[in-house]
């Protein structure tokens, strides 16, 4: 490999990145409004749900339990139902996605025994959001739990631990805010880094098809290797400037905590960078158009890393089949990477399964995109 | 590449594409300095034998030495011998003449000590000098053909190919652009350039007429032009030209007729019929004659008479 013809190819590419609206467009704007759009856009956390209580006790206890929902904050009364037909109306016409009854005899029991049941109606069309909403509805219980249990201690002339009944807490880790964007917004940054990158480099080969400067090239003594080094240079450094610029956002935008390693990242964002352009030149190589080389590099990019890359739905919940698919999805390895060094600050070591996958992929891309361009017409 | 070798060795070359023979067998040598015309109409293959000699397109068959370097085996070796310049215009016209020719350069990897004066060179014989930061894009046609002849041959390649370089190019710009293929053969180099323009033949040391893929005819335009007749070319004016020509064709004593523009051109054997027999027997037919006189044959009389002969040998011995 020769560093002279390296560098022409790096420099003329540049040139006519920065002369061409459309590149440009896709390396400055496209991180910027998907940024926008995925930060912003999807949350899965949801707050206010609304809620009808139907309370057949009507007593001040019961008035208690259900303020104690309303002040956790992640309910918002809608009704108070007068029956228990009223609760499938209201269901049916989405006034409420939860419904709380509290029994006639809440009071009795809880004084009698310590214990009471409160019932809970969740509307599942939506699945997703019952589960949370039935994750916050036992919080908002076991705060409840915690308040009576004290009461009925100190009526009884227990200690409260001598109640026993106490309940598993939901806990949560790493995102003890329970802020959904913290888990999401490292994951958005990999999935627009993904899409990105492919689509740069997507246009680098099919540009020299379709503008016919192909042929030229390909007469010269310029090897493939220096072809593709050449190429991938300037899209390096602006894939590099995207990603500060993504993490960065991450970090003071979206106040994501990181606690990671800034050298680490750095270490892992360029791998991470070079598999997505890599990725992209092999399409660009394949397809001799532009366009249709870019839609390629949108669709086969887009999908894959929305669905498969873990950075909204679990992959350890998915069949084992998905799971294996999974597995060539390169963005899931870098997802992973930067959740650790966000959320958890893992260390290097840590991170070795994750980063042997991103090198592995970094390995076969680039050696497949390499093998593919030929210097020939036929 | 020494002295004695031949610059381009090509054996039997043949490429088909599916069913399509493009190039079918041409067998050709061309010696170090000599300018070379690919002749022949559109599709005859002429760019595919180019395309085939650097090494762009793999030979179906027969093979091909370039500067003594297989182009099949060794192309990249064959690439570091040859400038080329594409029958599409193949520059970046994003890029300015400067750009474009640094690129090149860095590509042939010029020495960094020639690079200033081997750029000074090429804008100068482009015609350039003062546009070197234009774009491309914005110049005119013949500019962008001087200016990739400045990018192929940036790195002093000994063997230039050039597919139609004057192919769209107004008769100026295409006469200097030939001023400029003559200044590089008297430096040495060995130019193989095609056209479809038959008076450009007449530049070239040698001309390969080339039809369907094959090659009928190769020598100097004196030899084509005087033995490849086989008789004396008469040109007539008259009216109607059709049926001129089927009365014409069949008198004795004539070789062979076309028409030629609003005239015809008729073949008659050596001896055989005069100006006055012609016109006899033009006249009995009832066709007005005007002018009739014989003339010298152009390379396009040359090149329509062969195709005409279709020659069961091509005249690659020529």
């Amino acid at each position: 490999m020769n560093g002279r013809r390296v560098r022409a190819i790096a420099v003329k590419e540049a040139l006519q990145v920065w002369r061409d609206p459309r590149s440009l467009a896709v390396a400055l704007l496209m991180p910027f409004m998907q940024l926008v759009l995925l930060g912003y856009g999807v949350s899965l956390d949801i707050k206010h749900v609304p809620l009808c209580v139907y309370d057949q006790e009507m007593s001040q206890q019961s008035r208690a339990v259900v303020d104690g929902f309303v002040s956790s904050g992640w309910f918002r009364l809608a009704r108070a139902l007068p029956n228990e037909a009223a609760i499938r109306t209201a269901m049916n016409r989405d006034q409420c996605s939860a419904v709380l009854v509290i029994p006639a005899d809440f009071s009795r029991r809880l004084a009698m025994t310590g214990r009471a049941t409160l019932q809970g109606i969740f509307d599942a069309t939506d699945v997703n959001t019952t589960n949370i909403a039935m994750g916050y509805a036992a919080g908002a219980t076991a705060q409840l739990q915690s308040t009576f249990e004290a009461k009925y201690a100190a009526a009884h002339g227990l200690t409260p631990s001598a109640v026993g009944s106490v309940d598993l807490e939901p806990s949560t880790w790493f995102n003890e805010t329970l802020d959904s964007r913290n888990f999401i917004i490292p994951g958005v940054v990999a999935v627009i880094l993904a899409l990105v990158g492919a689509q740069l480099t997507s246009l680098t080969i099919s540009r020299e098809w379709e503008r016919g400067t192909m042929e030229q090239l390909i007469s010269t003594p310029v090897t493939t290797l220096e072809l593709m080094a050449g190429k991938l240079t300037p899209y390096f450094v602006i894939g590099l400037a995207d990603a500060a610029f993504c993490l960065g956002a991450a970090i003071f935008w979206f106040k994501v905590p990181f606690r990671g390693d800034v050298s680490t990242l750095f270490v892992t964002t360029a791998l991470f960078i070079l598999v997505v352009l890599g990725f992209g030149y092999l399409i660009s190589v394949r397809v001799r158009s532009q366009l249709g080389a870019s839609q390629i590099a949108l669709l086969v990019t887009l999908l894959p890393t929305t669905l498969l890359s873990g950075y909204t739905f679990p992959l350890d919940q998915m069949p084992a089949p998905i799971r294996a698919i999974s597995l060539v999805v390169y963005a899931r390895y870098y997802v992973s990477i930067l959740r650790g060094l966000f959320l958890k600050g893992s260390g290097l070591a840590d991170l070795a399964a994750p980063l042997a996958g991103l090198c592995v992929s970094a390995l076969i891309i680039l050696w497949l995109a390499a093998r593919a361009f030929h210097k020939r017409l036929d | 590449m020494n002295s004695s070798t031949p610059a381009v060795v090509v054996d039997r070359l043949t490429k088909t594409f599916d069913d399509f023979t493009a190039v079918d067998g041409i067998t050709l040598t061309i010696g170090q300095g000599e300018v070379v015309g690919f002749i022949g109409p559109n599709g005859a293959g002429k760019s595919t034998t180019l395309r085939m000699l650097c090494g762009l397109l793999t030979p179906t068959a027969g093979r091909a030495t370039v500067a003594g370097y297989d182009v099949a085996r060794e192309p990249e070796k064959v690439r570091q011998n040859i400038g080329y310049m594409s029958q599409k215009f193949s520059l970046y016209g994003d890029l300015t003449v400067r750009e474009n020719l640094r690129f090149f350069a860095g590509i042939y990897r010029v020495r960094r000590e020639d690079l200033a004066s081997r750029m000074e060179f090429a804008i100068r014989m482009a015609g350039l000098e003062g546009r070197e930061d234009v774009q491309v894009t914005t110049l005119a046609g013949g500019w962008k053909q001087r200016l990739a002849l400045g990018c192929a041959i940036l790195h002093r390649p000994p063997i230039l190919f050039l597919d139609e370089p004057t192919s769209g190019v107004e008769p100026e710009a295409r006469r200097r652009f030939w001023d400029l293929i003559h200044e590089l053969a008297a430096d040495g180099v060995t130019i193989l350039v095609s056209t479809h323009y038959m008076d450009e033949a007449e530049y070239c040391n040698r001309i390969a007429l080339i039809n369907q893929g094959r090659l009928i005819a190769l020598g100097t335009p004196r030899a084509l032009k005087g033995s490849r007749l086989g008789g004396q070319l008469v040109e007539i004016a008259c009216a109607p030209l059709g049926r001129a020509l089927a009365r014409i064709s069949a008198a004795a004593g004539v070789l062979d007729a076309a028409i030629f523009g609003d005239r015809l051109h008729v073949v008659v054997s050596e001896g055989g019929l005069d100006l006055g027999g012609l016109r006899q027997i033009l006249a009995d037919g009832g066709i007005q004659v005007g002018e009739a006189r014989a003339v010298s044959p152009s390379l396009e009389d040359v090149f329509v008479r062969i195709v005409a002969r279709k020659p069961d040998v091509p005249g690659a011995a020529a």
